[in-house]
This record gives C-alpha cells, sequence and structure tokens, in this order.
C-alpha cells in the first residue's frame, strides 16, 4: 500500500512539474512583453525605464534562466508577484481560497447528494413513467450553461419571489443560490453515469442470484446494484471537482461574489500574468490531489484491486488463462 | 392433488421485441417427479434458459408467459405476484447459474452472499444469532465442498477460481434446503476436469436431500449421464423425451438424431476420413496465382521464391524445445517470470492434422502463437519445411504469412464488421499485392464455394451472417493464400452442436481436397479425435504426452491424460 | 462460454440484398423511414430540425431577421416579447432577436473550429498512442494528462490570455486546445480495443502491413465513438465559447454573440427578465439538440454491434 502511494504521490508531482513548464511555456515564453503591460499603454513610458522594470522582473535574463529561477521559487512556495496589486501571488491567491471554498465545498454536497438520489430513484421505478421523467432531467441539467442557471435562479427566488439575496456575502443565505448553480451540472453528470452504471450492473447475472435468492427490490437495488455501480461514478466525481473550480468563476461573476474567481477573472483581463500562472497551478494541485484520494478510496473499495495487488503472481496467471 | 413436484402445461413465454413477438417458448408441457433429475437438452434460441428462468418468475421485463400453467407443490405460478415468488425463490425452489465467473457479487465476501441467503430464506430461524449464521455458513460451504470453508468465507469471488465459485453458488443454492433445483448449463463455463467434478458433487448432494432437479445443457452428452430423463427443445418446443437409454438408441425425432450423430462424445470411434494424394488447385503455396505446375508444387511443397531444404517427408512444421516466459509485473512485488510454455517439441507431417488439447491456461493458444510468430519464443526453434524460421524479422517474416494462417476461435470477432466479406476474403491477396482485381474477385467466389457458402455473401457483412456461416468465412480467408498450414485456435467451441459438426466435416474435407496440414487447438478430446491423425496433451506448458490420436485413446499413458478423457460426458 | 446465434442458420436462406431495387423506390422509402422515425423519436427529429435552423441562421441570419441588428429605436426601449418583437428588445430598442440570430454568425462559427481542433488533434494524439504504444504512447499520454489536470475553462482563460481577449477566434483555439485531451483518450481506448479484436489479428497474420492494418482495419473502426464525440463535443464548444463571451472574453459589444449578449442583460434581470434569458435559452436549446443527437449516433454504433 505505501508503495502504491508513494508511486501515485511521484506521478502527481511528475504532473505538477508538467503544468507549471506548459504554464511557463505559454505565459511567459510567448512573444509578449510583461514590462510593456505594467507599464500600460500610456506613453509617458520612455525606452530606459522600460528597460529597468524588464530588470527588475527579471525578464532581460535568458530563458532557461528565468525558468530555472521561477521553478526555484515556485517550490518554496514563491509564485512571483501580481503585476497588478504588487502583491505577492501566493497570498493574493490564499486570501481568496475561504470564500471560493464555500460555495464550491457546498456546491459539491449537493451535487452528489442530488445526483445519487435522482439515480437511485429513476433505477428504482424503473421503467415507469416516472423513472422516465427522472431520467429526462440529467440531459437538461448539462446542455444549459451555469451562468443561464445562475440568472434563472436570480431572476425566481431574488427578483420574483424575493427569497434570497441577488448579491454579494450575506451569510448562508447568500451562499444557497450560487451553491444551487454549481452544483446542477456536476449533479447531472454525475446522475446520468450512475444511472447508466446501475441499469448495466442489473442485467448482470449476480442480481439474477440474488433475486433466486428471495431478495426484493430495496436489496437488490442498494446491496448489490448501488454499491457495484458507485465504482465508475467514483471516478467520475473525481475529475468533476476541478471543473468546480472553474464553476466557480462564473457564479463568482454572476452572483458578484469575492473569490477565486473573480480574482482569476480579473487576472486575465488585466494579464496578470503570475496570477494566472497561479490559478492554473492551483487547479491541478486540487485535481491532482483529490484523484490520488480517489484512487486510495478505490483500493479500499473494490476487492479486486487490492487482491491484484496482493497477489499480483496470480492475477498475471490470469491474465494468460484468457489467451491459453 | 398432482403426483408430480412440478407440471408444466402447454407453457408459452413471448418477448416483446420493437413492434414484434418472438416466441422463445412455446407449448412446452413436461412434469418433474420428487428427487427426479430431468434434462433439457437444446442449442441456442431452443428456449431452454427461457423455461428455466420462467420456473423462477426471473424473466426479463420484455417477456412473460403467454400462456399454459406452471403448477409447483400444487399451485399455480403463472401470474404469481412479485410478493409470493420472493417467498417462494430460494426457499422452494433455487436457481444454480450459468457463469460462475459473474454469478457473484463482486464486491461481497463469499460468507456474506451465503449468508444471505440463509437470512432471506428464514433459514437461519428466527432470531438466529450471527455465530448460528456464520457456522451454517460455513457448515454450506464445506458441503459444496469448498476446500479451508473458513479462508473462503473471508474471501471475494475474484480470488477464487471458477470450479470453487460455482461451489459457493451450489452453497447458495442448498442454502434453504429447496425441493427443486434449476441449474441452468451449471458448468458449461468451466474446464471439463472441473466441470465433471462439479457435476458429480451436485448429483451426490441432491441424491443425499432428495431433492429435484432441472438440468439444462446443451450437451446431449452430459444430460443422458446425467438425468433420469431428456427432454430434447427446438424453437421453443419439447420434440423428444424419455429415459436417455431410451432416447439415445432409438431417436424418434430426426432433429435429436442430427444432435446425437453431430456430439463428438457420444459417437465412438471417429468418422473414416479420406486420406489420398493432395492436389492443389492452381498456384503455389503461397500464392495461388503462380504458373506453377499444380502436381510439382503438390509434391515438393515448396514455394519457387523460396527454396529450402527437405523433401516430401519433411514435416510441414517443427519445433523443437519451445519455451515461453511472460515477466510478471512489477507492480505485483513478487519479481519473476511464468513459464506460459515449457520444452514443447512436436511435428506435423503435410496434408496432416496435429491436435493440441488443454485447459485454460494450459499454454495451447501461446504455443500456437509462438509457430506464427506473433510472439518470441524464449527458447527453442520452429522449423518451417525443415528451415528454422525462428529468427526471422520484418519482411522475411511476414513472408512467412503466405504460408501459415489462423482460424479464430470467435467468428464474431475474427471478422472486421465494416468490410464485405470478398474483401475480407481477399484481404491477404490484397495485402501481398497478388494478383488482378478480377483474379482476386474469381478466388474468392471460387474459396466462398469451396467452403459451401452461397456466391451472394460476399457482398454482405459479418453481422448479416450466423456463427457458422462466419467461421466458413474465416476458412476460406485462412485458405486464399494457399498456405502449408493453417492454426485452428478453438474453431468449433463458440458454435452450436450441430453446427459444430458441420465445420469439423468442412475442414476434414478441404484438406482431402487441398493437402492442408492442422494444427488444431481444443480443451475437448472429443473433438480433437474426429479431426487428429497424432494428439499432444498439454498441462501447465508441459506436453505431457504425444502420439497418434487412437493409441492415446485406447492406451493413455499420463494421468492427466486419463483424467480428461474421463471427464468426456457420456464416456463410460 | 458460447456465443448466441442470432442470425439465420446456416444454411437458412438470406433476403435477397437490398440493392436490387430502383432509386425512385428507394428514395420514397427513404421518406417512410424519416416518416417513421419522426413517429418513433420526435426528440430526435426535434434536435435535428434545430441544429439545421442554427446552422442556417449562421449562414444566412438574414433569412429569419432581415432587419440591421444593430438599428437603434429609443422609442421603443425595453419591450417585452409581442409579436413585433419575438424577443423584446433592450435598452437602445435593438430588437433582441435579430440580435440572437445575428450573433449565431459568431458563436456557431467559433464552436465548430474549437470542435475541429479539439477533435483532430485528439484523435491524431491518440490513434499515435494506441497505435505506435511504447516510448509514443508514454510521451502522449503524459501530456494528455496533464491537459487533462487543468481545468478546462481555467487552460482556455490561460491560453486567452495571452492569445487575446478581444476575437473569437481566439477563444475557439483555447476552447478547441482544452478538449485536446479527452479525445486523444477515448481515440486511444478505441484503438486499443480494435488492435486487440481478432480481425486485426487475422489482417497481421494475413501479411498486412502495420500502414495497412492501421487505415484500413483499426481506424474505420475506432472512428464511432468519435462521431459521437464530435456532437457531443460541438455542444461543449458552445458552452465553452458562450460562456467565455459571458465572462468578457470574446466577441465586445455591440457585435452580437450569444454570450454577450446574456452578459449585457444581466444589469436588467429585475426589469427586462427576456435580455438575458432568452439568449441563454437559445444557446441551452442548442447545446441540449447537439447532445440528443450524439447520443442518438451512440444508440446507432452500440445498436450495430
Amino acid at each position: 500500500m505505501a508503495r502504491y502511494l508513494l508511486g501515485r504521490v511521484l506521478q502527481g508531482a511528475f504532473v505538477l512539474w508538467a503544468a507549471y513548464t506548459l504554464s511557463f511555456a505559454v505565459l511567459f515564453a510567448l512573444p509578449s512583453d510583461p514590462a510593456a503591460i505594467v507599464a500600460g499603454t500610456s506613453n509617458s513610458v520612455t525606452p530606459e525605464q522600460l528597460d529597468a522594470l524588464r530588470h527588475e522582473l527579471g525578464i532581460d535574463r535568458p530563458l532557461t534562466e528565468q525558468y530555472l529561477t521561477k521553478l526555484g521559487g515556485a517550490l518554496h512556495g514563491d509564485l512571483g508577484r501580481s503585476t497588478q496589486s504588487g502583491e505577492a501571488v501566493s497570498s493574493v491567491i490564499g486570501g481568496a481560497v475561504p470564500p471560493t471554498l464555500a460555495v464550491t465545498g457546498a456546491g459539491f454536497v449537493l451535487a452528489v447528494a442530488l445526483g445519487t438520489g435522482l439515480a437511485v430513484l429513476a433505477t428504482v421505478t424503473g421503467h415507469g413513467r416516472l423513472g422516465r421523467a427522472l431520467l429526462s432531467l440529467p440531459p437538461l441539467g448539462v446542455a444549459i450553461p451555469s451562468f443561464v442557471v445562475g440568472l434563472l435562479l436570480l431572476q425566481w427566488f431574488s427578483f420574483t419571489w424575493n427569497l434570497f439575496p441577488a448579491i454579494g456575502e450575506g451569510g448562508w443565505r447568500g451562499i444557497v443560490l450560487p451553491a444551487v448553480t454549481i452544483a446542477v451540472q456536476p449533479a447531472a453528470l454525475i446522475a446520468q453515469v450512475l444511472a447508466k452504471s446501475m441499469g448495466d450492473e442489473l442485467g448482470k447475472d449476480y442480481v439474477d442470484v440474488a433475486r433466486a435468492k428471495g431478495a426484493g427490490p430495496f436489496r437488490v437495488n442498494v446491496r448489490h446494484v448501488l454499491r457495484n455501480a458507485a465504482l465508475p461514478a467514483l471516478t467520475l466525481t473525481g475529475l468533476l471537482v476541478g471543473g468546480l473550480l472553474t464553476g466557480a468563476i462564473v457564479v463568482e461573476a454572476v452572483f458578484s461574489r469575492q473569490g477565486l474567481g473573480q480574482i482569476t477573472q480579473g487576472a486575465v483581463s488585466a494579464e496578470d500574468l503570475p496570477v494566472v500562472q497561479g490559478m492554473v497551478l492551483l487547479g491541478a494541485l486540487v485535481f491532482v490531489t483529490v484523484n490520488i484520494g480517489v484512487d486510495l478510496l478505490y483500493q479500499v473499495l473494490d476487492p479486486r484491486l487490492a487482491v491484484e495487488r496482493r497477489t499480483g503472481r496470480r492475477s498475471a496467471l490470469f491474465a494468460f488463462a484468457g489467451r491459453g | 392433488m398432482s403426483p408430480h413436484l412440478l407440471e408444466v402445461d402447454d407453457l408459452a413465454v413471448h418477448y416483446r421485441a420493437r413492434r414484434s413477438v418472438v416466441r422463445a417458448v412455446d407449448a412446452v408441457s413436461f412434469t418433474v417427479g420428487e428427487g427426479e433429475t430431468v434434462a433439457i437438452v437444446g442449442e441456442s434460441g431452443s428456449g431452454k434458459s427461457t423455461t428455466a428462468y420462467a420456473l423462477l418468475g426471473l424473466l426479463p421485463r420484455s417477456a412473460a408467459p403467454a400462456r399454459g400453467r406452471i403448477v409447483f407443490a400444487g399451485r399455480d405460478l403463472v401470474g404469481l405476484p412479485e410478493r409470493r415468488w420472493r417467498e417462494l425463490r430460494g426457499r422452494e425452489i433455487a436457481l444454480i447459474p450459468q457463469d460462475p465467473g459473474t454469478s457473484l457479487n463482486p464486491v461481497q465476501r463469499i460468507g456474506a452472499q451465503v449468508a444471505e441467503a440463509l437470512l432471506l430464506s428464514g433459514e437461519a430461524g428466527e432470531g438466529a444469532g450471527r455465530d448460528a449464521v456464520r457456522a451454517r455458513t460455513l457448515e454450506l460451504l464445506a458441503d459444496a465442498g469448498l476446500p479451508e470453508p473458513e479462508l473462503r468465507a473471508r474471501q471475494y469471488p475474484s480470488q477464487l477460481s471458477g470450479g470453487m465459485r460455482q461451489r459457493a453458488l451450489i452453497a447458495i443454492a442448498i442454502a434453504a434446503r429447496p425441493r427443486l433445483i434449476v441449474a441452468d448449463e451449471p458448468t458449461s463455463a468451466l474446464d471439463v476436469t472441473v466441470q465433471r467434478r462439479i457435476l458429480d458433487h451436485i448429483g451426490g448432494l441432491i441424491r443425499a436431500s432428495g431433492t429435484s432437479m432441472l438440468l439444462i445443457t446443451h450437451d446431449l452428452g452430459v444430460a443422458a449421464e446425467r438425468a433420469d430423463r431428456i427432454l430434447v427443445m427446438r424453437s421453443g418446443s419439447i420434440v423428444e423425451q424419455g429415459a436417455p437409454e431410451e432416447v439415445l438408441a432409438n431417436p424418434r425425432d430426426p432433429y435429436t438424431r442430427t444432435l446425437i450423430e453431430a456430439a463428438p462424445s457420444l459417437s465412438g470411434a471417429p468418422r473414416p476420413r479420406r486420406a489420398g494424394p493432395a492436389v492443389i488447385p492452381g498456384g503455389a503455396p503461397g500464392d495461388p496465382f503462380a504458373e506453377t505446375s499444380p502436381d510439382l508444387a503438390a509434391r515438393t511443397g515448396q514455394d519457387r521464391a523460396d527454396p529450402a531444404p527437405g523433401g516430401p517427408d519433411e514435416p510441414v512444421v517443427r519445433v523443437e524445445g519451445l519455451v515461453k516466459e511472460f515477466r510478471l509485473p512489477r507492480s505485483s512485488g513478487a519479481p519473476g517470470t511464468v513459464r506460459a510454455v515449457d520444452g514443447v517439441s512436436f511435428a506435423i507431417p503435410r496434408g496432416r492434422t496435429y491436435g493440441l488439447v488443454g485447459e485454460s491456461g494450459s499454454g495451447k493458444s501461446t504455443t500456437a502463437r509462438l509457430i506464427l510468430r506473433l510472439a518470441e519464443p524464449t527458447e527453442g526453434r520452429v522449423l518451417l519445411g525443415g528451415e528454422d524460421v525462428t529468427r526471422t524479422r520484418g519482411a522475411a517474416q511476414r513472408l512467412l504469412r503466405r504460408r501459415m494462417q489462423i482460424v479464430h476461435q470467435n467468428p464474431f470477432a475474427s471478422l472486421d464488421p465494416r468490410r464485405t466479406i470478398e474483401q475480407t476474403v481477399t484481404d491477404p491477396l490484397a495485402s501481398f499485392g497478388l494478383g488482378s482485381r478480377a483474379q482476386r474477385r474469381r478466388r474468392a467466389a471460387e474459396l466462398v464455394d469451396l467452403v459451401a457458402l452461397p456466391a451472394s455473401v460476399l457482398r454482405r457483412r459479418p453481422a448479416e451472417l450466423s456463427g457458422g456461416q462466419r467461421q466458413r468465412v474465416a476458412i476460406a480467408r485462412a485458405l486464399v493464400l494457399n498456405p502449408e498450414l493453417v492454426v485452428c485456435d478453438e474453431p468449433v467451441s463458440a458454435l452450436d452442436v450441430s453446427v459444430q459438426a458441420q465445420i469439423l466435416d468442412l475442414l476434414a474435407a478441404l484438406q482431402a481436397e487441398l493437402g492442408v496440414s492442422y494444427l488444431f487447438i481444443s480443451h475437448d478430446l472429443a473433438v480433437v479425435r474426429h479431426i487428429a491423425d497424432e494428439v499432444g496433451v498439454l498441462h501447465r506448458g508441459r506436453l505431457v504426452e504425444s502420439g497418434p490420436t487412437e493409441e492415446i485413446f485406447a492406451r493413455a499413458r499420463h494421468a492427466y491424460t486419463r483424467e480428461l478423457l474421463d471427464a468426456i460426458p457420456g464416456r463410460r | 462460454m458460447s456465443v448466441t446465434d442470432l442470425a439465420p442458420p446456416a444454411g437458412g436462406r438470406l433476403p435477397e440484398p437490398e440493392s436490387a431495387r430502383g432509386p425512385g423506390l428507394r428514395l420514397r422509402a427513404g421518406l417512410r423511414g424519416l416518416a417513421g422515425l419522426l413517429r418513433r423519436r420526435p426528440g430526435l427529429v426535434l434536435s435535428l430540425l434545430w441544429v439545421g435552423v442554427v446552422v442556417v441562421a449562421a449562414v444566412a441570419p438574414s433569412l429569419f431577421a432581415p432587419g440591421d441588428p444593430l438599428a437603434v429605436d429609443t422609442a421603443a426601449r425595453l419591450r417585452a416579447p409581442s409579436p413585433d418583437h419575438p424577443f423584446g428588445t433592450d435598452r437602445l430598442g435593438r430588437d433582441l432577436f435579430d440580435e440572437t440570430v445575428h450573433g449565431t454568425g459568431r458563436t456557431l462559427p467559433a464552436a465548430v473550429l474549437a470542435t475541429v481542433i479539439g477533435l483532430g488533434a485528439g484523435s491524431v494524439l491518440g490513434l499515435l498512442a494506441g497505435f505506435l504504444r511504447g516510448a509514443a504512447d508514454l510521451v502522449i499520454m503524459r501530456l494528455v494528462d496533464v491537459l487533462l489536470a487543468v481545468p478546462g475553462l481555467l487552460l482556455a482563460l490561460m491560453l486567452v490570455s495571452v492569445l487575446g481577449k478581444g476575437d473569437t477566434v481566439d477563444v475557439a483555439v483555447a476552447i478547441g486546445v482544452a478538449a485536446i485531451a479527452s479525445t486523444a483518450r477515448v481515440m486511444r481506448a478505441e484503438v486499443l480495443r480494435v488492435s486487440g479484436s481478432g480481425f486485426v489479428e487475422a489482417a497481421r497474420t494475413g501479411g498486412a502491413r502495420r500502414v495497412r492494418v492501421v487505415l484500413r482495419h483499426v481506424l474505420p473502426n475506432s472512428m464511432g465513438p468519435v462521431w459521437v464525440l464530435t456532437m457531443l463535443l460541438f455542444g461543449e464548444a458552445i458552452l465553452g465559447v458562450t460562456t467565455m463571451s459571458f465572462l468578457g472574453f470574446g466577441a465586445q459589444p455591440p457585435t452580437p454573440e450569444w454570450g454577450s449578449l446574456v452578459s449585457s442583460g444581466r444589469d436588467f434581470l429585475g426589469s427586462a427578465w427576456w435580455l438575458s434569458i432568452l439568449p441563454g435559452t437559445v444557446v441551452a436549446l442548442t447545446v441540449l439538440a447537439a447532445n440528443r443527437v450524439s447520443r442518438a449516433l451512440d444508440g446507432e454504433r452500440t445498436g450495430l454491434r
């Protein structure tokens, strides 16, 4: 287990390094002049001042040297300074984490609950009218852009019925609509995958055996089918967590909230490249961490994988058996 | 009150397909007495499994009994509400399913799955404690013949072999002491030797407890050996029933007669085969369009472009000390290798068939891949017509394909679904750029005719053909280059018995006509007996016995060969 | 395990091939097939129709909206939807329906470009990785891992911050690049599956060279899921492009574009809901239709097997 974990962590570290290198290549190696951006478009800046600024930013040195210096800094948590505010990138991003975490966290929990509930309900009700009606919801949830979802919620719940505040923080009431907005798409995806996976599992032979033992629909669906069907849905959930961050960009724009999304949007508009890079790295870090977690969970939940790890010798033999 | 435990009367089961109705079972009537074992024999699509699942009320949503009665212990089960069915299943009627690989819940321990059967049937007794259930579970696993029940109860299905999984499923079936067990092809997914042991064990259990059994099988041999009565089903109806001896000795229905003739295990001696001078109808080996004298080509067996030593007595293929090791994945923590093939040597004479027999994992397919040069041997040599081809690479290796071809096990996977039959058959010609377009077309027509398919199939795609027809196409493709050797890798094991016999006959006729040699790989000694001149028995990568077919059948020396022979159903 | 034999048994009569029929008969049969399709799957037919309408609107917007989308009419400001103005009017009195129709010409080509980039680059990479295996596979898949690890919109935003923010083409390129990873994965998995199948080995034993195996056998049989992915990606690309312009990257006002129309309407959410909700609905319907077509393609494909 420890060996497996070490391998996964090393792999994750590689992905992070590659993400760093990729973002460096895109943001700093492409022909654009950060100094000119910092100086702005005013004509009052002399070429000498511009050169001084370039020296200060370290972009007059060869690319490899810049890359190594910056990578060294990044390893120590120093991602440079925001060209907008001059503040350290790490503190700009760090300060914006809590409000975003609140919204995305609530959204994530909601998405898992809604998606799972919908899939289970649709499967239990089977081929009836209710089941079919429930299953028509996920495609809708996937197709509506999240900014439209947010605006629709605002229109109804804030302007028409006045139930929740339209804008800003406002305690827990302010979180409800953004969290729902962020949850719709992942919930729909989870529901789609889980319902399909449950349908597939229901056709398997072990379900017939369970029914032949005299098991009722609840036992068959929950004890047997859901546990097996949850595995592919778990993988999907791991992939969706990365998407929550981008969801936050849209939601914070719609609801005018502070947070990582607001910062990203602002940084892209102002070409504040160090902050943009910081966000890209944060996205990759979240993705890598969550997926290592999912893989570990898999090892616990799926005995087939555990068997492979413990008795690799035997499973290798089984692989030949298929051919022999 | 009926004297029978189960009485099925005029049962019909229909599937609702899109805008049509499929009559899977039509007017079926039979009885199963108390303590009696009745076998339903039929090929795929005969409705035998549908009948079995109707008895358990486990038909798919799209299917329902359309007519008739299923009277079990004096009660009609047709139209029973689901709740009543649930009380019946497990307690009164139990199921032993077909495929042990998929019939156990992969994420639940074996013990829990057996205990579930106890709890659901109330067999554990009112308010039985955990310990009581546990003890009874272990007892059941032991009864089902699982060694070390305590260990097995803690394991997951993926940690057990196929035979052990089937035993766990038997434990589940007998948990609630049912009065009737429906066994749906209980052993057809298992190796032959395991198959026999499991069937013996089930037989012993039901005899001891006086349980009735309905055995569903495609194998007339198994049915004849195990059942008190046999029902033969074909396209939804029962065409014949009676005691095994009676049915085998005087089958009244022509279909039963075909089945008996087709079943490799039931006919004793092999059918006589023609042997004579082989004549290759035009072209040379490896090139059907070559302008060589056919007689010369047949006699020397040489490709003009490829002169090699050896006369007509030189075997087509000789392998010497073949070894193939696979490296184990390093993640397993146990570095090392597995010997899939371990020092195998044999020779295939020109125009003859060598049968290679073994169970799954014995290394028989790997051996075939080594000979075809699809895999690299770790040690040993492969000689083709006396010439060492073990180290050929690149273009030279590609040229070997003109002399050796393969027919795969599964005709549903071995034909490209997007290409027409003509394109498929002529694909090797196109690969080597042999012949003009018109010549290839003629050659395809010739071969399709040779494998006894109508010319109209040339423009069809594989999806429009049946399994037997597809296998004929695969044979035509293998023969299109006039190869010297065709490797047949379990060519009939995916097919129904009656189709199997047709394909075996076709292969034999083609050999007589074309003088091609076969390496025939199979898990089934009975099938091999009908086609092979010599047989080699593989066990864990080693060739434990090799010799003329009839000699092996008459005087097997190795214990494993004898075990394989004993496992052939219907052989007493 | 035995394989169920569904096709007619050997020796049984096969139906005659269809090509014996004349062209007129075939046309009529085609029409009848379409009518049957409409009856059996109305949702699919509506989806196809909608996609068709949207494509026409992108190519020839004046067919639906002959007026000038930017014509200002201060007398008719912020009018609710009515027969005269089906989508209502905005704060300058411009007809929102005209704007939306003309916006199609911005959104749709960008989504198509993004799909082409994502699909093209992704399937080439997937094919190479799946067929070459070894080192090429390793390098390509690690690259794909990285692209997958950075959330799509974030990756697109990063590219846009360098490429430029005011142009839909740049946004389209950014969205397309973000879609490469998933296409490459699907393609690779499919190529591996097909490469392992019996008929590919049969072609190899038949003496086919690698190039022939790839072009004649592997590629045609691997493209199925990619076609399904095309419509799915197209839907996603529409979502991506409109989201980017909603955030202010891409087409800039007053150029009409679906996402920017929604964005400029949100200030009037309380008073003139139609300004953002109606163009948003058009986006949702288009994505819904694309996904529906994709699912139908998937059904056809799996139904064939």
